[in-house]
Parts: C-alpha cells; sequence; structure tokens
C-alpha cells in the first residue's frame, strides 16, 4: 500500500503526455551494466606463461634462499639432561627447586665451521606455552611504561601484590616466570664476552619500558618463579626482561641471549659454564643452548628455499604438462552429458 | 461537463433515488450495537459530544518507525536474525574475562554492521516520511464551523469527524467521506479508484435525496445532521449506516462512501462529511505489507549458517576437551607441572581442579574465538548487493516501455537472484500475452458476415501453413496506414458494405440498424466530449466495450452523452437519411459478471417501446432464443466457429421488446432484490435478470482482437530455449486459447495436443437432468479416464506434447487424488494450457505446480484476477498495463511488457543468480579461511584460547580487508555479457539446476577454504620457526607470527577472488587491490599510535616486518602456493571441462579468432531440446523435410 501512496503521479495517465519519457532512466554506464571491463579467461597461453613466469620467479629465489640458510652455521647443545648430577636424575624437580644445590654445569662444543661474528647467543626452550591465554594476559602495560602507574596490577594475578600488599613491578606471571640460566664463554683460555645489549626490539625499549621504572617487591614472595632483576637497573635495561616479555608464539622457542662479537674458527672448542637454574623439568620441556650466525634471510631453514624450488619447480612442470597436453589433445569437449541439462531427470 | 456548466436534467426518480429509499434493512438495525458504534456529529466536530469520542486524526503515517520506536524496533528486526544474535551474544560475554579479545573489538564489527542496516532502514522510512509528509499537507476546503457558511483551505492532517469539507475536480478525497451533494443536481459524482483497486474506469456515486439540494457553500450554515455507522474495516465495498437529519433517519450505503485515495473526476465539486479520518479509513485498513517472499538460495544460505553454527560448537567442543585435558594435567599427582601458569592459585577459568567448569567456561571462550567462522558482514552485504541490483533492474533502459512511460519496478530486492532459476513460468493470456487492447475486427449480422481485415492469427496460420522458411512479408499490415483512414483505436474494421453510410443499401439494413444502436447503447461507457475539438472519447471499464462504442461510432451512431437515466446518439435516420439526435430512456442496468457472461440494458425508445438489449457469450445467450428469434443461428453460428478459429473474442448480440406489464413485474422484482442488502442480493439479482433475459431475437455476432503484445512470440521462443516451460492460464474459452497459443507458437503442428474437457455427450446428458451429484462423479471419472490414457500414450512415445485442460476439468484434476497424476502428466508436456480458468483456480494451479515440483515457479500477469497466482507464486510479475495496477501492487516486480521478462529472466536473473550464489559461497570461503588458522593455532597454544592474531586485525578482518570486493562481485559481476546470455539463453539453466549453489559447489568452496588456511598455516610455522628471522638476530613473537599469517590471508582471499572474478571492472581493482593495500595503511597507521592504544602492534610493521626480507619472501611464497592448486584446477577445468557459461567465454573468445568447435557444439545443444517457441517449430519442419527427403532418396 505504501506504494500506492506515491500516488498521484503513478494515477494521471493524461498528465503524463505532457512529461513524456519523464520515466525513462537516464543513460549511465553504471546502471546500464556496461561499465568497461577486462574479461579474463584462462587461455592456454595465459597459464602456461603465468607457470612459466612463477618458475621463473620462484626458482632463483629458492637458490639464493637456500643458500643463504646454507651459509648459516649453527650450534645446539642441549644441557637440561646432561646438566643433572647422575644421582638425581630420577628426580629432576627435587633436584632445580632445591636452592642448596650448586646448579653450575660445564659444557663444551666444537665449532663446526667458521662462524663471522656477530654470533648469537640463544636459549631455546622446548613445550613451554608462553602463548597460553592466562600466561599473554597476565601482565600490565601501564605499570611497565609509566613509573606513576605502578599500582596498575590489573590482570597481573596472582603475582600482583607482595605480601604486605604493595604492587609487585613488573607484575604478572611473565615477568615472574623470567627465565634464568645464565651463560659463560671461553674459548681455551681467552674468555668470549657476551655483549647483552641491544638484544631487544628499539620500540620495546623505548616506549614499553619505562626508562624510570624500577623493579619493586620482585621475586619477594614465598614462591620464587625465575630470574631477578637488578633492583637498580631500571625496566628499559634490563634486556633479558624485555626479550622474555615479547611473548613466543609457539611452544618451542628460542630467545636472544646475547651476542658473542668474536669471529670462531673451525673446531675451536668452546668452553660454556652455565648456572642450570630454570625449571623445565616440571613440565618436561627442553633447554637448548644455541650460538648461530645470521645471513640476510635469518637463521638456518633450509624450508623456505627447499619450498620455493619445490614449487618453482613443480610450476615448470605444470607449464609443460600443459603445454604437451594443449598440443596432443587440443580441445577435448569434456563430458558433454553435463550440457544436456536433463529435463526430466532432475525432477527431485 | 467541461466548463463546469450545470445541468438541468429532469430527473426519473424512480432510477436515481428509489433505490436509496430502501427500507432498513436488518444490518441497518444492528446500528449502535458491537461494531456498529461510530457516531458522528455531521458539521459539528467541536461538540461537546463529538470531543469525547476521541477519533483519531486525520494524520496518516505509513512509516514503519518514529522517532522513538526507531531504535528498539530497527534494533529488535535486526536481532531476529540467528547469527545476529550470536554476535550479540557474543559481544556481551566478551566483556567478562572469558572474552579472548577486548570487548571493543568484537562490539564494533558489530555495531559497524548493525548501523549500516539501520542506517539503511531509516533512509528507507524517511523516505516515506517525506511522502506522508506531502500527503497530510495538503490542501482542503473545510466548513468554517463557527463563522457561517465560509469554507478554508486546511490541511488534510487537521481534518476531523465531522468536517463537512468541499473537493474539486480531480483531486483526491483527503478521508472516507459520506458524499452529500455535487455539482449535479441530481447529486451524482464520478469517483476515479485507480490507487485503491486499480480499476481504470469510472464510478458512480450518489448522495441521498435528502442532501442532495445543499448546493452553496452558505447552506451549510445550518446544516446538522447526525450520522451513525459501522466502525472502521477493510472492505472496500460495503458500508452500512444511518444519517439522521431534520428529524428522520435515512439508510446510508456504499453508494454514498467516497473513499480516501479515490479521487473526483468529472465532477466540479462535491460536499461531504468526514467519517472516518486517518488510519480508520478504509484504503488504510487494507493497507498491507508488500508481499514478504525468501529467495530458495537465502534459505539454503541459513542452512549453511546452521552448518557453520553447528561445526562450531563442534570444534569449540574438541578445542574444550583437549583444553580440560591440558588444564587437568598442570596439576598432576599433586605436582605442579606448568608452574609458570600457577596452577595451585588460579582462577576457577584456568584451575585443573575444576576441570569440567574450567572446560565450560572455556567452551565459551573458544565459541567467542571461532565466531570468524560465520560472515558477520553477510546479511548486511546481500542487503547492499541486491539494493544495488534493484537499482539496475529499475534503471533498465531495455525495459522501460516508452508508449506508458514506465520503467521496471521492482518492489522488492528479495528475489532478485530467484529470478535466475525460474523453472516454470505460469502466465495469464490477455494483456500479459495480448495487449489487452481490443479491435474491432469482424461482426456477423443478420447472417452475414462483414470485415475483412486479417488478425494477426490468421496472419500466423497462414504464415504456418506456408513455406516453413520464407516467412511470408506482412503485406497486408504494411498496406494498412495507406490503405485506410488514420488509424483508430480499437477499430481495425475495414468493409464497404456497412461503412460509409452504406449498410442502408444492405438487404438487411433493419437489422444492421439494431445491431449498431445496441452497440452504442448496450454498455457502461461514459464519455468524454473534449471542449474545443468537440471530439468524443470513451471511459469504459473493459477496452472491447470501448471497441463497440467506437465501432458504432464509426459506423454512424454516435453515442454521445450518458446521463443517470438517459442514454444520447448521433444516428442516421433510416428514412430521411440524416443524421438525428435521439435519446433513449435508461431504466435498467443488468451489470455483467462472469457467471452471467452477458450484460443488458432496458430502454424505452422515441416511440416508446421498451426494449431489452443484451450482448454475451456465445455459451449463455443462444440458449436464451425465442423460436422465432433463430433467424440467423446456423449462419451466426458458422461465423463464430470461424471468428473464434481466428482467436477472436466473440459476443452475441440480440434484443427483445418488453411489454409494459412485464417489465412492471420485473422491475418490481429486480429493484427489490437491488436494493436488499442481504447476502443473496446477487442471487436474488440474477433470478429477476433470469426472468426477462430469454426469448431473445439473434441480431448477429462481433469480432473483436486481442492484439498480441509486442515482441511475445519471440519472447516465448526464447524462454523455451532458456528451458522454461510456459503455461498459459487463460480465462478464455478453449479454442480462443488454442489460437493464441498458436501465434505465439506455444503450440505448433506436428505437436500432439492431449485436450482434457468435460464436453463429452454422456456428462452434457447428465448436465441437463441436473443431478449434481452424479455430474461430479461422471466428470470426475471422466477426468481421471482422460489424464491416464494420456499418461500412458505421453510416457510411451519420443513426440512433443501439449496439454489443453479446460477450468470444468481442472477443477477435477486439482482434486487431492488426481492432482498428483495431473501434474505428471502437464510436466511432461512442452506447453500447458488451461482455459476458462477462475482466478482461484490459477492460484491453485500455481501452488500445485510450485508445491510439488519444489521448482521455481514465476507467475505473471496484469488484472486483478491474477493476483491470487501472482501471491501464490515464488515470484510474482505484474505487468502495469491497462487493466490497472492491481496485479503490479500486488507483485513483486512490475514490468511494462511482456516481452521484458526475457531481458529479466535472461540477463538479470542469470546474472543476480550467478553474482548472490558466488558471494555467499566466496563468503564462507574467506571465513573459513580465516576461522581454520584461528584453530589450528589453538592446537600450538594448548587450546587455551589465545588468538593468533590482534584483537582488531579480526575485528576488521570482516568489515574492512575482504569485504568490498565482493561487495564488487555482487554488483558488477558478469560471466557473459548480457547480448550473449540472450543469444545462448540454455545458459540460463545453470540458475535453473542450480549449478552454481549447489551442495558441491558449497562444499568446494569451504575445502578450499580449509586447505588454503592449513597451507597458510603451516607454511608460515615452519618458516618462521624459532631460528633467528632477520640479519639482527631476532626471533618472531606472537605479534609477528600474526600479523604474517593474517597478510598472506588477505592476500590469498583478494587473490582469490581476483581469480573468481570474471568481469574486472575499475571497481573490483579498486576494491580487490585496495583492500589489500588497506590492509598494509592499517598496520602501518595502527603500529603508529602510542603503544597505550596499539599495544602490542607497535611498530610492528615498520620496525619489524617492513625492513625485513624474510616476511616479503614468505609472504609471496605462502601467497603463490596456496592459490597454485586452485589455479590449476580451475585452468583444467574452464579449459577442459567447461562449465555452461564458461562455454559461452570461449566462444566469445574465439569470435575474435575463428569459430571453435564449442560454438557449433553449443549451438546445437541450445536446439536439441527446445519443445515449443518459433525455433522449436522450425526446427520441426526443417526435420519433417528432411526425412521427407531421405524418405524420397530412398524409395528413387
Amino acid at each position: 500500500m505504501n506504494n500506492s501512496y506515491a500516488g498521484p503521479s503513478s494515477a494521471s495517465a493524461d498528465a503524463s503526455a505532457t512529461r513524456r519519457n519523464s520515466k525513462r532512466p537516464k543513460y549511465s554506464k553504471f546502471t546500464q551494466q556496461e561499465l568497461p571491463a577486462c574479461k579474463p579467461i584462462l587461455t592456454p597461453q595465459w597459464v602456461i606463461s603465468v607457470f612459466t613466469l612463477i618458475g621463473l620467479i620462484f626458482v632463483p629465489i629458492g637458490v639464493a634462499s637456500l643458500f643463504a640458510s646454507n651459509n648459516v652455521v649453527e650450534i645446539v647443545d642441549r644441557y637440561d639432561t646432561e646438566c643433572i648430577p647422575k644421582n638425581m636424575t630420577d628426580n629432576k624437580i627435587a633436584y632445580i627447586q632445591n636452592q642448596a644445590i650448586n646448579k653450575t654445569c660445564i659444557r663444551k662444543v666444537r665449532v663446526p665451521k667458521d662462524m663471522d661474528q656477530p654470533i648469537y647467543v640463544y636459549y631455546q626452550l622446548d613445550n613451554f606455552y608462553q602463548n597460553h591465554r592466562r600466561y599473554v594476559k597476565s601482565r600490565n602495560d601501564a605499570q611497565l611504561r609509566d613509573e606513576k602507574k605502578a599500582n596498575e596490577t590489573s590482570g597481573c594475578d596472582p603475582e600482583k601484590t607482595a605480601a604486605n600488599g604493595s604492587p609487585i613491578v613488573p607484575c604478572g606471571l611473565i615477568a615472574w616466570s623470567l627465565f634464568n640460566d645464565t651463560y659463560t664463554f671461553t674459548r681455551g683460555n681467552q674468555s668470549l664476552t657476551v655483549n647483552k645489549t641491544n638484544i631487544s626490539w628499539k620500540s620495546d625499549r623505548d616506549h614499553k619500558f619505562g626508562s624510570n621504572v624500577f623493579p619493586k617487591n620482585f621475586q619477594n614472595g614465598t614462591l620464587v618463579g625465575g630470574g631477578s632483576l637488578d633492583l637498580n637497573k631500571s625496566l628499559s635495561e634490563q634486556e633479558d626482561l624485555i626479550v622474555w616479555m615479547r611473548t613466543a608464539a609457539l611452544p618451542t622457542f628460542r630467545k636472544l641471549y646475547g651476542k658473542i662479537e668474536v669471529d670462531l674458527k673451525k673446531n675451536d672448542i668452546i668452553t660454556v659454564v652455565l648456572k642450570n637454574n630454570y625449571n623445565t623439568y616440571s613440565f618436561s620441556g627442553k633447554k637448548k643452548l644455541v650460538l648461530s650466525t645470521t645471513s640476510w634471510l635469518g637463521g638456518k631453514n633450509d624450508f623456505l628455499g627447499i619450498g620455493y624450488l619445490t614449487v618453482g619447480g613443480l610450476c615448470f612442470f605444470l607449464a609443460a604438462a600443459f603445454t604437451v597436453v594443449y598440443f596432443v589433445k587440443p580441445r577435448k569437449l569434456g563430458d558433454t552429458s553435463y550440457l544436456s541439462w536433463n529435463r526430466t531427470g532432475t525432477g527431485r | 461537463m467541461a466548463g463546469g456548466k450545470r445541468r438541468k436534467n429532469l430527473l426519473r426518480k424512480f432510477y436515481s433515488f428509489s433505490c436509496c429509499k430502501a427500507s432498513f434493512q436488518e444490518e441497518h438495525s444492528q446500528i449502535g450495537g458491537p461494531g456498529f458504534s461510530r457516531i458522528v456529529f455531521a458539521n459539528d466536530p467541536d461538540c461537546f459530544e463529538a470531543t469525547n469520542l476521541y477519533y483519531p486524526s486525520n494524520y496518516v503515517s505509513t512509516t514503519k518507525y518514529t522517532l522513538a520506536t526507531f531504535i528498539p524496533k530497527a534494533l529488535f528486526e535486526q536481532f531476529r536474525r540467528v547469527a545476529n544474535i550470536y554476535f550479540l551474544v557474543t559481544s556481551c560475554l566478551s566483556f567478562t574475562p572469558l572474552a579472548p579479545y577486548t570487548a571493543f573489538s568484537a562490539i564494533l564489527p558489530l555495531i559497524i554492521v548493525i548501523g549500516v542496516t539501520m542506517t539503511k532502514e531509516a533512509i528507507e522510512d524517511f523516505r516515506r516520511y517525506r511522502q506522508d509528509y506531502e500527503m497530510n499537507n495538503r490542501k482542503i476546503k473545510v466548513h468554517v464551523h463557527q463563522r457561517d457558511g465560509t469554507f478554508e483551505y486546511t490541511e488534510w492532517k487537521n481534518l476531523r469527524v465531522g468536517d463537512v469539507v468541499k473537493v474539486e475536480k480531480d483531486n483526491f478525497f483527503p478521508a472516507d467521506l459520506i458524499l452529500l451533494s455535487s455539482s449535479y443536481e441530481d447529486a451524482i459524482c464520478y469517483v476515479d479508484t485507480m490507487n485503491l483497486d486499480g480499476e481504470t474506469n469510472l464510478k458512480l456515486k450518489q448522495s441521498l435525496e435528502v442532501t442532495s439540494d445543499l448546493h452553496n457553500d452558505s447552506s451549510f450554515q445550518h446544516f446538522e445532521a447526525l450520522i451513525k455507522c459501522e466502525d472502521p474495516n477493510a472492505h472496500l465495498y460495503t458500508f452500512v449506516g444511518t444519517l439522521e437529519y431534520q428529524s428522520r433517519q435515512y439508510p446510508l450505503s456504499p453508494q454514498q462512501l467516497l473513499l480516501r485515495d479515490s479521487k473526483l473526476r468529472n465532477t466540479d465539486y462535491i460536499y461531504g462529511v468526514v467519517i472516518f479520518t486517518g488510519h480508520d479509513t478504509k484504503v488504510m485498513q487494507n493497507a498491507t505489507k508488500p508481499p514478504s517472499k525468501r529467495s530458495k538460495i537465502e534459505r539454503k544460505m541459513d542452512k549453511i549458517i546452521y552448518l557453520l553454527l553447528s561445526a562450531l560448537v563442534l570444534i569449540s567442543l574438541i578445542g574444550s576437551i583437549f583444553f580440560a585435558i591440558t588444564t587437568s594435567n598442570d596439576i598432576k599427582d599433586g605436582k605442579i607441572r606448568r608452574w609458570y601458569l600457577r596452577p595451585d592459585d588460579t582462577s576457577i577459568y584456568f584451575d585443573p581442579k575444576e576441570d569440567a567448569i574450567a572446560a565450560m567456561f572455556h567452551l565459551l571462550t573458544a565459541m567467542m574465538l571461532y565466531g570468524y567462522f560465520i560472515p558477520i558482514s553477510l546479511y548486511v552485504s546481500i542487503e547492499m548487493v541486491k539494493v544495488l541490483q534493484v537499482i539496475f533492474i529499475n534503471q533498465d533502459r531495455e525495459m522501460y516501455y516508452e508508449e506508458s512511460d514506465k520503467p521496471a519496478h521492482a518492489r522488492t530486492s528479495n528475489l532478485n537472484e530467484e529470478l535466475g532459476q525460474v523453472d516454470t513460468i505460469l502466465s495469464d493470456k490477455t494483456g500479459t500475452l495480448t495487449c489487452n487492447s481490443m479491435e474491432f475486427i469482424k461482426c456477423s449480422i443478420a447472417g452475414t458476415a462483414y470485415g475483412q481485415r486479417v488478425s494477426q492469427v490468421e496472419k500466423t496460420m497462414t504464415r504456418r501453413k506456408g513455406s516453413s522458411f520464407i516467412y511470408v512479408s506482412d503485406n497486408a499490415h504494411q498496406d494498412y496506414p495507406v490503405q485506410g483512414k488514420p488509424a483508430i483505436k480499437g477499430f481495425n474494421f475495414e468493409d464497404d458494405r456497412i461503412m460509409n453510410g452504406n449498410w442502408l443499401n444492405e438487404p438487411r439494413s433493419d437489422v444492421i440498424q439494431k445491431f449498431f444502436q445496441l452497440l452504442a447503447i448496450c454498455h457502461t461507457v461514459i464519455p468524454e466530449v473534449d471542449a474545443e475539438s468537440r471530439k468524443i472519447s470513451y471511459e469504459a471499464e473493459s477496452p472491447d466495450e470501448a471497441a463497440f462504442v467506437i465501432a458504432a461510432r464509426e459506423i454512424g451512431f454516435e453515442f454521445y452523452k450518458r446521463t443517470q437515466t438517459s442514454i444520447s446518439l448521433h444516428e442516421l435516420d433510416p428514412v430521411s437519411r440524416k443524421t438525428v439526435e435521439s435519446s433513449y430512456t435508461l431504466l435498467n442496468i443488468l451489470e455483467f459478471s462472469s457467471s452471467r457472461k452477458r450484460m443488458s440494458v432496458i430502454v424505452k425508445n422515441k416511440e416508446g417501446e421498451l426494449l431489452l438489449l443484451s450482448k454475451g457469450a456465445d455459451s449463455v445467450m443462444f440458449e436464451r432464443l425465442a423460436e422465432n428469434g433463430r433467424e440467423f443461428e446456423d449462419k451466426t453460428r458458422e461465423h463464430t466457429n470461424n471468428y473464434a478459429d481466428d482467436g477472436l473474442r466473440i459476443l452475441i448480440l440480440a434484443y427483445r421488446k418488453l411489454d409494459e406489464a412485464e417489465y412492471e413485474t420485473f422491475n418490481r422484482k429486480f429493484t427489490e432484490a437491488k436494493n436488499s442488502v442481504s447476502a443473496d442480493r446477487e442471487e436474488k439479482m440474477d433470478e429477476a435478470a433470469e426472468m426477462i433475459e430469454r426469448e431473445l431475437i439473434l441480431l448477429g455476432a462481433t469480432a473483436v482482437e486481442d492484439k498480441l503484445q509486442d515482441g511475445v512470440p519471440e519472447c516465448i521462443d526464447k524462454l523455451a530455449e532458456a528451458g522454461i516451460k510456459i503455461w498459459v492460464l487463460t480465462g478464455d474459452k478453449m479454442e480462443t486459447a488454442i489460437n493464441i497459443g498458436f501465434a505465439c507458437s506455444l503450440l505448433r503442428q506436428g505437436m500432439k495436443q492431449i485436450l482434457i474437457t468435460l464436453e463429452a455427450q454422456e456428462i452434457k446428458q447428465l448436465e441437463k437432468k441436473g443431478d449434481k451429484e452424479s455430474i461430479a462423479k461422471a466428470s470426475r471419472e471422466s477426468v481421471i479416464r482422460q489424464i491416464e490414457g494420456n499418461l500412458q500414450r505421453n510416457s510411451s512415445s519420443e513426440e512433443t506434447f501439449a496439454l489443453i485442460i479446460d477450468g470444468k476439468s481442472l477443477n477435477y484434476a486439482l482434486e487431492d487424488n488426481v492432482k498428483s497424476m495431473f501434474l505428471q502428466l502437464a510436466v511432461n508436456c512442452a506447453s500447458v494450457i488451461c482455459c476458462r480458468s477462475s482466478p482461484k483456480q490459477k492460484a491453485l494451479v500455481t501452488r500445485l505446480v510450485k508445491n510439488s515440483t519444489r521448482k521455481v515457479t514465476l507467475a505473471i500477469g496484469d488484472g486483478a484476477n491474477d493476483v491470487g497466482m501472482i501471491q501464490e507464486a515464488d515470484i510474482g510479475i505484474g505487468i502495469s498495463g491497462v487493466e490497472g495496477m492491481q496485479a503490479a501492487m500486488s507483485s513483486d516486480i512490475a514490468i511494462a511488457q511482456f516481452r521484458f521478462l526475457e531481458r529479466l529472466l535472461l540477463v538479470h536473473g542469470h546474472w543476480c543468480y550467478r553474482r548472490i550464489s558466488l558471494m555467499i559461497c566466496y563468503f564462507f570461503y574467506k571465513n573459513i579461511t580465516f576461522g581454520v588458522t584461528l584453530f589450528v593455532y589453538e592446537a600450538y597454544a594448548s587450546f587455551s584460547g589465545t588468538p593468533a592474531y590482534n584483537d582488531w586485525f579480526m575485528s576488521l578482518y570482516n568489515v574492512f580487508f575482504t569485504s568490498l570486493p565482493v561487495i564488487a562481485l555482487g554488483v558488477f559481476d558478469q560471466d557473459v555479457s548480457a547480448r550473449l546470455c540472450l543469444k545462448y539463453p540454455l545458459l540460463y539453466q545453470e540458475g535453473v539446476q542450480n549449478v552454481l549453489f549447489s551442495w558441491t559447489q558449497i562444499i568446494g568452496w569451504m575445502v578450499n577454504g580449509i586447505c588454503s588456511a592449513i597451507t597458510i598455516f603451516f607454511f608460515c610455522t615452519i618458516v618462521l620457526q624459532h631460528q633467528a628471522f632477520r640479519k639482527g638476530g631476532e626471533v618472531v613473537d606472537r605479534e609477528i607470527l600474526g600479523a604474517t599469517l593474517y597478510t598472506c590471508i588477505v592476500w590469498v582471499v583478494n587473490c582469490q577472488m581476483a581469480l573468481s572474478v570474471s568481469y574486472f571492472t575499475l571497481f573490483q581493482h579498486i576494491f580487490i587491490w585496495g583492500g589489500i593495500a588497506l590492509w598494509y595503511i592499517f598496520l602501518l597507521a595502527y603500529g603508529a599510535m602510542t603503544p597505550k592504544v596499539s599495544a602490542t602492534a607497535f611498530m610492528v610493521f615498520i620496525e619489524e616486518l617492513a625492513n625485513t626480507p624474510s616476511y616479503w619472501i614468505v609472504t609471496l611464497f605462502v601467497v603463490i602456493s596456496t592459490l597454485i592448486p586452485y589455479f590449476t584446477f580451475t585452468a583444467v577445468r574452464v579449459r577442459f571441462f567447461p562449465m555452461y557459461h564458461e562455454r559461452i567465454q570461449w566462444i566469445r573468445f574465439d569470435d575474435r579468432v575463428a569459430e571453435s568447435e564449442y560454438s557449433g557444439e553449443v549451438r546445437q545443444r541450445s536446439e536439441r531440446l527446445i519443445m515449443a517457441g518459433v525455433s522449436a517449430r522450425l526446427e520441426a519442419k526443417v526435420s519433417q523435410i528432411r526425412s521427407r527427403v531421405h524418405h524420397a532418396v530412398q524409395t528413387l
């Protein structure tokens, strides 16, 4: 009925004579659906050239990536199983939780190839869910950024306040469970200094962790989680913490420990003195020490190179296959019965 | 009437007012009782009693909402959708600690989506408001009660019940009025009810006699009356009330009621009392919403949403189970395992001791997180797309009809895609296939046939009988403007024997005179004399009546004036051979009705003879002839049979002289019947008429041609080629229907016609006996026998069949136990014609086809008798034509001409179907791609409910980065150009068989989505493992992995779109590449905000991603490798197993190079299955000739 209310104009037939063609739709390419357009169709030429092109691009990238990955020298040493006194292998948790036991452990690794500085030192944890929802949320960014907001500890449960009610800075599970194994390196008699500056993202240091925010009440509780912090250093200088607080995406992750700014030669023996403090035994995680150089593409990972080569090769193969098929069988008309639109057969 | 001169007719009271004097009937006694309680203080709306009644004001609002109710009501509408409810619940939950993301990011998309839809609602409603505003502020002259006898202009909305108003010529009535008096002495007025019921003829209204002398403004100074009447209701044609005037009571009938929205015509002014205002008016009570139908695709879409919802619940459950296991393991045998999560001091959500409860809560979290499986913007996008599609339909210049200045008008946007899936068209004949402009073409008078012009059907028939290849050039038609005078609308008659006054020389000139006199008198036409040119035009109820009056005028019997009681002609006096004015006193009109199939008038001529002039269908007229009136019966019968063969409409004319006594008896009975208000009024009137309409003397027969509309045969041909079945449902008789069927190529020679009728002898005999039960029984048996017999023949034969069934048989064929058999027979026939069918039967047939075949049906019609069928069908198309707007008003889409159906279905329908189905598939694809990555990531986060992406990335996924290209697809995509759509109509079957939205397609897209997601996720995570990801030794954290995954998804989803689009306009480029660019811009902008806002995403692009080669290399690798399978699959399919539209694309492509074998094949295919239409006819002919040649060769 609404439309009938448009009323008089449609009703008066005689009046329309004077306004002839008044309702004729105006021409525009848009309303007449005649916009200029390209109508791509997958012709043999197109298909073959697309595949060839992809192949041509992918194979060189693949070679370059593989090359880069192969140039990276990586030393991985799992030490969590080795750094336990023989008598305590059956009771790892008791070992790690016992403050009285000296956790020092000495590892020796051999450099397989020349390593140019900087050599990055990582610790790698397995089966550690830094991406667990409870864990990820257990921090307070405002508090880290601004000394005035030390009291803002929302979301930090249960590491929120100390026994006396004053806020913990930095609060939350992430900070509380800070990784606290330490490594020192010597080559022969020469000790290798580990540079622990600039191992975190600059934006984190400058904007997320305040230079005037100092740790308070940290690890003062009855249950000590991980590492402790230097109370006299502002958070923005505590790069271990900053690195740790960038939560990892996957349960197996590495984090940067520091940089060794000395070239290592092939067959050098590096002695690592480490403190095996961090408890991964409870949740059967692994701990590994990694020394690695980098290339323009990052660390050692052959997958990208192999992937590029495979896909590139596949494209070449498809291009060839299509070429052959197109030439050998120029036109197969497919399943012709499909077109008959069988009328009676479709009565469901 | 023109010039406003007052006519002083001496009235014969027995016609004008006699009917109003009827005594109070039982209905009037109800006044004052329940349902009849309205009291109107005429001319005194301010009196105390009146103000106590609280009738509504005359302010009319058709808006859905008011300012106050808009928000709650519109919101309620929105949340009636399951998906929206789901999103609302998750948004609410997102304020609790359960939420995997921040609350604001969850609400924003919902707000945007709901906001857009509500804005649309608001705009639509505002438009309605503006219309209302215009209407409410129209001016009307109303009597000012306080000041004496003056009328002043006021706005419509200020009218109150009881006001006396003065309505002037060509103005609308502002409310429902009781007519008091008019500019005519006898207080009649003419009313145009076009807006109400769509009827174009003028209706006559007349006031009570007592008030008819209130002619001047001043006479209302002391006018006072009390009207009591029924309460507001929706019945347009009934009204009961009384008028208390000067202490006497007078009954009121619909004759005095002037309805709002109708228009005063041919009358200078009227005075009336307002009785119903605003929403009480009958037209407002009648207001119905435009039909709300949902398309099959949308219904299927709902199913998919339910499917996804259950999939969502399922994976949430899986997640929760795993979560429960890992959580309960956190403390095992009293030992804390994942100590860094502090399971010993935790909240209920992660408590290992209460793992069941934690899992329950987690289920909620998971359902929020995986909500991305459901495309939140789906509904709103589809709605926007459909609105745009409707604009395309409305704006299509190819569907604009110049003559009536009418473009196509889609009244609902719900059914766009359904237009692409029509399986059966049920079409009305008159006014739909034909133009409903009747032309008087032949007549048979006194046993002689006159008229030399050839009808269209005759032409087609000669064409058909003649050469099959060379169409005879249309000589007759081409000569016609040269030969004759300028063509007169409605008159296509040519015969020197009776034109130009030559009829006087014919042997039976007396009969000829009577014949044309009858044509000039026996009708309900109103003449309109143009003031300047003195030309007369006619306002007729139906075009064939106009054709008769015009024919009479052309022969020399010019009807020029009608009053209530007389009809005046200019006619040739056979004696003096001069044109004289003659006036006939009109005594009674026995109106036409579909059951009577005839109309008569009783007049008194100058000589004082009482004449009954009658015209009607042959079936009813021949049996009413007197013994001495059958002089020309045989000849006339022969002629009418010939005319029927030519597809002409036939009426038999007969008359009778009455003697006074007989008339008096009749008149008494008839008037009594007419004035009764009881339910059997009609019956009584029919009875009275029956009494007098007998013993007639036959004069002859007229033949009127109902012309086919332009392009109808071609259009039907195309539709048939497209594999659409066409059923014609008509009220015409079988012969006419069959002939029209031939004319528009629905039937052809060589088709086996199956006729189902009840014209068999034994049934006729039974009918004579009149035992209803045995007739019914015999008829039923006969119909069943005929259907069964034909069914066997039909299924065993290779031939093409056409089914023709008449109304009576249809009654039995539609009975419950027969109808499935009937349908089976009908479906196997190429053409189906149901003749003599009533509006109800039309609707029943439509329902039968719709419900039993489960295919999409489309009903098209133009008249009020098609409304039932239009509303019943899946899609109702109204022809906005001559028979008014009723059909168009109740339709979903109104077009001006039948032939536009071709473009509407084959082009718009096909495109819309393709667009919407691709769009929906694609929506699900992109959301599944996104959702699955979230789920897989969960597996790496011990199902704790950590999202892989930043909150804002997630919430803007559907709104910004991926939805615009889909909308562009829904609006612009064209697989094949309009020209090719029409050239290869078989393409339409893609929609009918629903190949683009079949479950295989849908599942295919979903699987594609799952594969894409898995590829993206694993490739990304393997490449961005724990090793350094750039030269500086930094490793990947959650933010970087999330952003990279997300980048890949945005690329893949948009490129996938680019691969599926087959029509790349500038918009597509902007939206697709723009969507990707927008993502980078967003990343940049969001990262540039202070860490307070951007949190973990701070500087993620500038510092971490943009200058890292591996980020870009990974993106390239993942995007290309994800798309390669689809690309290969499509390349193979397009080349080796092309779908129909792809074949046509090849043809288009090859046309530029050379004809390919595809084109040959496609063409061959499209011809093979057509069973009706011009091309089918040609093909049949060709094969016939081939076989004959073959035969001849063999015999040689």
